[in-house]
This record gives structure tokens, C-alpha cells and sequence, in this order.
């Protein structure tokens, strides 16, 4: 029978990257002093899952990696080589290059072999650092492991290598005398308990009769009478004579799994021939077991090469058709995404869910085709008197429909654990190489969102937090001398308010320094001489390309990701940022993001012939207009006297370009809509419904248009625009109708 | 039809071990660790267990222990599926009550094999 396991192979790659972060998270979690067992004994079976998974794939490297993993990591658990800083680190870094190792063979690209001669040297540092000290232990289990972990070990291969216990060896010098015999006679002695270990005597002399001629003799002498027989325990024993060409190993083989249950004597039967060597070659393989050592193990290593070329194949049409969907998106995105990345994003290519999701679906389901058929016999033989029946079948479709849209909408929720589960090693790496001390807390960690706007809310997770303790965490020394404890906090939290999931990133660090800030704004040119700014304004600069309150970058501020990145890829998501400082007392930093990116609750309305829509999130208030309250401001167009404070406003059909009915603002109707406490007055034609619309991807379909968020199809037909209010408000600054940080070409052709 | 209770923690190992068990025609009944094992064990009848050692909740050796307390699993074949070729480990095994053990790499023919033997 042959089977094909590469069918498996994507099941393995998502357990083995799941296995790496439960290793990672089990390793940040170790404390040197007092190293939970648990925990350890948790990260190894980890590494030991993907290293017999690895061996089963025939995925030599990876196996070959985990075993100095897996040993040192039992030597730690048998408390046999202490937990050490070092050692953590030696294995995180191991974890990391495991992590590179699966993603490369996933997307079938060349091992990393400088990252992994690095981590495994790492590894055998440590290794050696036992095999110095206390000698003892368990060498035999270490030395005979890799063999077995090599290739697709043969079954032979296995039992010979472990045959009689002690010596992988054991096998050896009675091969070559059992070559010499004609066969074999066994002296086969069980004790009393066989039976309860599941063996059947019946089963081994079948194993036996498959070698050669067999010939069983019972003795029943020690068979108890039948008033004190025990039917559970075995009191025979057999004499067996076996004429064969197998060897000795052969057929001690058989015996295997019972030779500490019983008496087993073999000796070769006397006077008989030599056999041809041929005849038990396929039994007596594994015999030479330690002199060709190096000869087998290059065969095991081409062995995994092909398998896993072969596996490779298997995987590719997958690759490409993740590729392919997710091309549209990637076009838009700046050009970074390297290889590494591209393999990250296939491997979340699936998603888990509840069944319980899955089921309230299916009854979802039944009660929309019990609507439909009642709908359609309603159509069936319809007149005016069945009015009313209709439209309570309407209803109900409605009441349906939406309540399948929020059942599908839930399966996409994931909890954002996911995204967290990154960031407590980066804390602990940027930290270590700073030289700073920081307790890193999570909260909310269940918090559900949708699993486009999580995947895409990692990378500035991990820019925010890593910046966090590079610029906000002071030293240890700096932070006693301000009177702080020398250990500084950083805390994350994710909670949902509204249709929003926010996310609070708060450190207790120095804070953001304001003065030096705009100091560094007006020497860039950014912020003109005598302007004045909110702090909300200012703290919005450090989102600004090129401006950094850190005198030298660091390894760790400069690593390409500038936190205007982060604050583009938040906005792609229609979400914002929100930043609060107190000098000396640390920085909060909070993200507001949409649950989901792909459904939203709009007010529509018209300006000209167009409708447009903004999210009812964002709308404050509908009013309409005073023409007394509207003034003109130098430099910053017209505004609205609202609630005491000046909106300004915007007219949709001169940022667009289109033709209005109205130009006249008093009596019109203005929508004030709210972006991170700022507000604006959009004047409108006329107000209409207010509907869930699906949105569409402006920038996918057409290109991006700065101030438009996305498209929907309405009802009608038609398509509508939805506006992105926090885009509005940057274009609205300063009256130029130029956003305050030009984030893309385009905005040049759209002012 | 032969039944089998096929445990492991590792999702791809209990997929390969169930499929190249049905392909030979044996009827499969996973469990993901010791303890999930013992539960469905208590609630059916096996005519062969085959475990993985390293587990959460319950490893495999302890498993063992279980079954064998058990009325019903007095004489049924127990394997331990393992990547320990170290010799305690088996010697723990056996003395727990595991008839027997392969050693992983996981093999669909030397599984096949192996089960043919113990089962008829």
C-alpha cells in the first residue's frame, strides 16, 4: 500500500508554526531563577512534535535542528543543565531560525544556512556546556536518537537500532554466526503477565512462521489444575523449532516487544547447511548497523531532499493562488513586502472556527429557506388581500439576511491574541540589547476583530511597542535619578467601544519631549514660524517621515518601518491614531480600528447628481445651516460656529469637482462629522436613508483618491462614494485642501 | 470491522496515522490527547489503541496505565507511537502495559504492517 503524506504537509506547517509560538511564549515566560516545569516540559513537546513530524516529511534539516533543540530542552526539564539566561536566548534564537527554516521550505526557497549554522552553534554552545560539566546522564538515548530521525527509517532499521536495549550494536557479532545455521531453535518461556500486555503468543509464532518452516511444541507441565487455573495468566511455555535463513536478529526481532516478558533462548539447530546469503537479505538489512554509518546517513539525507521536493510540489498550487488573490491588495502597498513576509501571509491562508459559529449558521441557513418558499408561494398566486403577508415576509427576509451577515461576520473574528503573541519577545529583545528593564502587561487579549484588520494590525503593533521601549523607557539610571523605579511598564490593551476595537499602547516612560518636537517641525519647514499647534497636533508629528526626537538612531528605531508607515497602514484600514504625552510621566498611545473593513452602518446622502456616504459612526449631528454663524478665516476657508467652538467647512463638490443644486450655504443642510475629536461641517444637498452598505475597494477597482475611503453599490444600482473623514480633516488643514503630511502622489491630480 | 483509537496530540500525525489506517480498512477514532482517549475508550469498545507518548493533559504511558485498569481493555493491543529510542522510555511503556511501539518516523506501511500482526 502506498500512501501520500504530503497531503499533510500544510496541516504540519500550521501546527509546527503554532508549536514555535507556544515555544516562544513558554521561553519568554521561563523565569532563570525559578524555571516552571510545566512550562518547560510545554516547549518541549513543542519541539518534539515538529521534529517527529519533520522526520515523518522526510524534512532532514528541520529534524536534524530540532533534536539539539529537544535535547537540550529535556536536559533542562530533568534538571540536568540549569536555566540561564543564555540558554533562553540560544533557544529563542533557535525558535527564530526554525520559524525561517519551515516558511523557506513552505515557499520552496533556499534554507538560510548562515542564520542556521549561527543558532545551531548557539545550540551547541550550550550543549557543550553540560557535556564539560557533569558528565553522566543519558548519552546512549542522545546517540542513538539521530539515526532514528534521519530519513524514513525502515522498520528493520528501527528495531535493529534498538533491539536489545543497551547497545544499538546489539544486534552485531551474532549476526555473522547466525548466517553460518540452518535455522533457529527457541526456547520461548513467558511469564505469567504476558497476556496483560496485549501480546498473544498465537501472534508472535505467525510473525515467526513468516520466516520459515515452524514447528511448535507446547509444554503444558507447569499448567496448574483446572480448580486454581487463572484463564488471565500465561503458565505455558513453548519449545520452537524454526528452519529459516533469517538471522538471529531476525528473529529476536520478533520477540521484540516481549523480551523482558519472558525467557528467550536462541540457538541455531544443530547440522544443518549454510543457507544462500540471498535468502534473508530483506531480514538481515539491518545487521550492519555500525561500521557504514556515514554511507546511510547521506542516502536518509538525499531521501529527505526528494520528499521534500516532492511536498513542495504538492504545496505550490496553493502558493500561487494565495499569491494571486492577495496580488490585488499588494499592489498598492509600498514595495517592501520581502519573501519573508509573502511566506508569513500564506500560512494564515486559513482559519479556525467554532463550530458553534458554524452550526447557529446552518440554522441560519434553514431559516432563510423557509422564508424563501414562503416568499415564493406568496408569489405564486399573489393578489392585493395577501398585501400585508408580503411585506411581513419581507421583514423577515431582512431579519434573515442581516442576521446570516453578522453569523458570517463572526467566523471572521479572531481574537487578537494573535497579534499580541509577537510582542512580548520584542519587549524582551529590544530591551536586552538596550540595557533597560521593562514588565510588559497584555490585556483584553480575547478581544475579537475581523482577521484582515488584525493581520494587518501586527506590523504596527510590534513598530509601536518596540518604539515604546526604545524611545519611551528611560534607563535604568535615568529613570532612578527621576525618581521612577529603574523597571519601567509598558501595557497594551485592546477593548471594544462602539463599532470600534481600540488598542492602547501606555508606557511610563520620559514622554514625548513637545518643545523639541516643533523645534524639529519648524527647522524641517513643516510647521510654519509663529504657528500655533494643539497637542494633538504636535504629537501627530512623530508620525511624519524623517522627524525623530532621538538625537541617533538606534538599531532598533531605524529599521526601515517608520512609525509614518504604521500610521499609513492604520489608516488603510480606516482606522486612526491617537497619541497623548506627559513629560516625565510616559505616553499613550491608542488606535481606534473599524471591527470589520468589509460591512459599515453609512448615512447617505446627495451633492449634485452624486450619493455619498459617511459612516453613521462618524456623524455627530445634522443641522441646518445658519447663514449667521458661518465665517471666513484667512488661510483657513470657511467655518461654522458650532457648539463654541469654529468647524470648518467643507464643500463636497469643489474637493470633487462635481456640480451642485446648492451653493448657498444658509438654510442648507451640513452633516458634522468627527475624526479623533476633530470635527467638520460637510454641506450636502439633501440628507437620505441611513443603510449598511458592503465596501468596495476603490483603490483595487480604480485608484485611490485621497478623501475617499471606498465605493459601494446601492440598492439601485448605482455607486456611491464613502468618505474617509479622517482623510477630509487632514485636507482640510490649513484651508489648502493639501493634506498636512502628503502621504500619497495622487493627492497632487485630486486637489 | 477492526476498530482503532488513534491518539495524538499533533494534529497532521493523527490525520496521517487516520488516513493510512482507513485506507487499509480499519475503522478510526481519534482522540487529541491521553485524557480525551480515556473518555472515549470508557465509552466504546477498541479492538487496538495506538498512542503518541508526549501529550498534554495525559501522555501516553499513563494512557496505558488507564486502559489496562480498565475491564475492557485488560488484553487489547496498546502501541506507543514514539520518536524516544531511548530504551527507558519503551522499558516505561512496557511496564505500564504497552504491548508494543513503532518508532516514528511515522511509516503508513510499517503502521499497516505492524497492525496486520497484532489484529490478525
Amino acid at each position: 500500500m502506498s500512501v501520500d503524506l504530503s497531503q499533510f504537509l500544510q496541516t504540519f506547517f500550521e501546527e509546527s508554526f503554532e508549536g514555535l509560538d507556544i515555544m516562544e511564549s513558554g521561553l519568554l515566560e521561563l523565569d532563570p531563577q525559578h524555571p516552571d516545569t510545566e512550562v518547560l516540559h510545554t516547549v518541549f513537546r513543542a519541539a518534539h512534535s515538529i521534529k517527529g513530524g519533520a522526520g515523518t516529511f522526510g524534512l532532514s534539516a528541520i529534524s536534524d535542528f530540532t533534536h539539539r533543540m529537544e535535547t537540550l530542552l529535556d536536559r533542562l526539564r530533568a534538571g540536568e543543565q540549569t536555566v540561564t539566561p543564555e540558554v533562553v536566548s540560544a533557544l529563542l534564537s533557535a525558535v527564530d531560525c526554525l520559524r525561517g527554516m519551515l516558511e523557506a521550505i513552505k515557499a520552496e526557497q533556499e534554507l538560510d544556512s548562515e542564520a542556521l549554522s549561527a543558532a545551531q552553534q548557539a545550540l551547541d554552545e550550550q550543549l557543550a556546556l553540560r557535556d564539560n560539566g557533569a558528565k553522566g546522564g543519558r548519552p546512549g538515548a542522545e546517540q542513538s536518537a539521530p539515526a532514528g530521525s534521519g530519513g524514513l527509517g525502515r522498520r528493520g532499521a528501527n528495531a535493529g537500532s534498538s533491539g536489545s536495549g543497551s547497545a544499538p550494536a546489539g544486534a552485531g557479532p551474532e549476526a555473522g554466526e547466525g548466517e553460518q545455521g540452518g535455522g533457529w531453535h527457541i526456547r520461548f518461556e513467558p511469564e505469567a503477565h504476558l497476556l496483560t500486555t496485549g501480546n498473544d503468543p498465537a501472534r508472535l509464532f505467525r510473525a515467526l512462521s513468516d520466516l520459515g518452516a515452524l514447528t511448535v511444541h507446547c509444554e503444558s507441565g507447569e499448567l496448574p489444575a483446572f480448580e486454581a487455573l487463572d484463564p488471565e495468566s500465561c503458565c505455558l511455555s513453548w519449545d520452537l523449532e524454526l528452519v529459516t535463513g533469517a538471522t538471529e536478529a531476525a528473529v529476536r526481532e520478533v520477540f521484540e516487544w516481549v523480551e523482558d516478558d519472558a525467557v528467550i533462548e536462541i540457538t541455531p539447530l544443530s547440522g544443518s547447511a549454510a543457507p544462500a546469503a540471498e535468502d534473508h537479505g530483506a531480514a538481515a538489512e539491518p545487521a550492519p548497523e555500525s561500521a557504514p554509518v556515514a554511507a546511510s546517513a547521506t542516502a536518509e539525507v538525499e531521501e529527505g531532499a526528494e520528499a521534500a521536493a516532492a511536498a513542495g510540489a504538492a504545496a505550490r498550487p496553493a502558493a500561487t493562488a494565495s499569491s494571486g488573490g492577495t496580488a490585488a491588495a499588494t499592489k498598492s502597498k509600498p514595495a517592501k513586502a520581502g519573501a519573508r513576509k509573502e511566506a508569513a501571509k500564506k500560512s494564515s491562508s486559513s482559519i479556525r472556527v467554532d463550530t458553534e459559529k458554524i452550526d447557529v449558521l446552518i440554522d441560519m441557513v434553514g431559516e432563510l429557506v423557509i422564508t424563501q418558499s414562503m416568499l415564493s408561494q406568496i408569489g405564486k398566486e399573489f393578489s392585493a388581500d395577501r398585501l400585508e403577508e408580503l411585506q411581513d415576509g419581507l421583514a423577515q427576509l431582512e431579519r434573515n439576511t442581516r442576521e446570516l451577515q453578522e453569523s458570517i461576520m463572526r467566523i471572521r473574528m479572531v481574537p487578537i491574541s494573535f497579534a499580541y503573541s509577537r510582542l512580548p519577545r520584542i519587549v524582551h529583545d529590544t530591551s536586552r540589547a538596550l540595557g533597560k528593564e521593562v514588565e510588559f502587561t497584555m490585556e483584553g487579549e480575547q478581544t475579537e476583530l475581523d482577521k484582515t484588520v488584525m493581520e494587518k494590525i501586527i506590523d504596527p503593533l510590534v513598530h509601536l511597542v518596540r518604539n515604546s521601549v526604545d524611545h519611551g523607557i528611560e534607563d535604568p539610571a535615568e529613570r532612578q535619578a527621576a525618581g521612577k523605579p529603574g523597571k519601567g511598564k509598558i501595557s497594551i490593551e485592546a477593548y471594544h467601544k462602539g463599532g470600534n476595537i481600540i488598542i492602547e499602547i501606555v508606557d511610563d516612560g520620559r514622554g514625548i519631549n513637545r518643545d523639541k518636537l516643533l523645534g524639529k517641525a519648524r527647522a524641517a519647514g513643516l510647521v510654519e514660524e509663529g504657528e500655533e499647534l494643539s497637542d494633538a497636533e504636535v504629537y501627530d508629528l512623530i508620525f511624519h517621515p524623517g522627524l525623530s526626537t532621538h538625537d541617533e538612531a538606534t538599531e532598533y528605531s531605524g529599521r526601515g518601518v517608520g512609525m509614518d508607515v504604521v500610521k499609513r497602514n492604520i489608516r488603510s484600514l480606516s482606522g486612526s491614531l491617537n497619541v497623548r504625552s506627559a513629560p516625565g510621566q510616559g505616553t499613550t498611545i491608542t488606535i481606534s480600528l473599524p471591527l470589520t473593513l468589509s460591512i459599515l452602518d453609512g448615512q447617505l446622502f446627495r451633492v449634485g447628481d452624486q450619493t455619498y456616504i459617511v459612516p453613521l459612526v462618524s456623524v455627530i449631528e445634522s443641522l441646518q445651516v445658519d447663514g449667521a454663524k458661518v465665517s471666513g478665516v484667512t488661510g483657513r476657508g470657511e467655518v461654522y460656529h458650532w457648539r463654541e467652538a469654529y468647524v470648518p467647512i467643507v464643500r463636497l463638490h469643489e474637493l470633487f469637482d462635481t456640480e451642485p443644486m446648492r451653493h448657498e450655504l444658509s438654510g442648507g443642510l451640513m452633516v458634522i462629522v468627527e475624526d479623533e475629536e476633530t470635527y467638520l461641517g460637510v454641506f450636502v444637498d439633501d440628507l437620505l436613508d441611513q443603510q449598511q452598505v458592503v465596501i468596495k475597494s476603490l483603490e483595487a477597482n480604480y485608484l485611490r483618491v485621497p478623501g475617499i475611503a471606498g465605493a459601494t453599490i446601492l440598492g439601485d444600482g448605482t455607486v456611491a462614494l464613502i468618505l474617509d473623514i479622517a482623510g477630509l480633516v487632514e485636507m482640510s488643514r490649513g484651508g489648502s485642501r493639501q493634506p498636512l503630511i502628503p502621504e500619497r502622489e495622487e493627492s497632487d491630480e485630486a486637489a | 470491522m477492526v476498530k482503532i483509537l488513534a491518539v495524538d496530540d499533533s494534529a497532521s500525525m493523527r490525520q496521517m496515522v487516520t488516513y493510512t489506517l482507513k485506507q487499509g480498512g480499519y475503522e478510526v477514532t481519534e482522540a487529541v490527547d491521553g485524557a480525551d482517549a480515556l473518555a472515549k475508550a470508557k465509552g466504546g469498545q477498541f479492538d487496538l489503541v495506538i498512542t503518541d507518548v508526549n501529550m498534554p493533559k495525559m501522555d501516553g504511558i499513563t494512557l496505558v496505565r488507564e486502559l489496562r485498569a480498565l475491564p475492557a481493555f485488560k488484553f487489547t493491543p496498546i502501541l506507543l507511537l514514539t520518536t524516544e529510542s531511548a530504551p527507558e522510555k519503551k522499558q516505561e511503556g512496557k511496564q505500564a502495559g504497552a504491548t508494543g511501539w513503532l518508532v516514528k518516523p511515522f511509516d503508513p506501511d510499517q503502521l499497516i504492517n505492524t497492525i496486520k500482526k497484532v489484529v490478525n
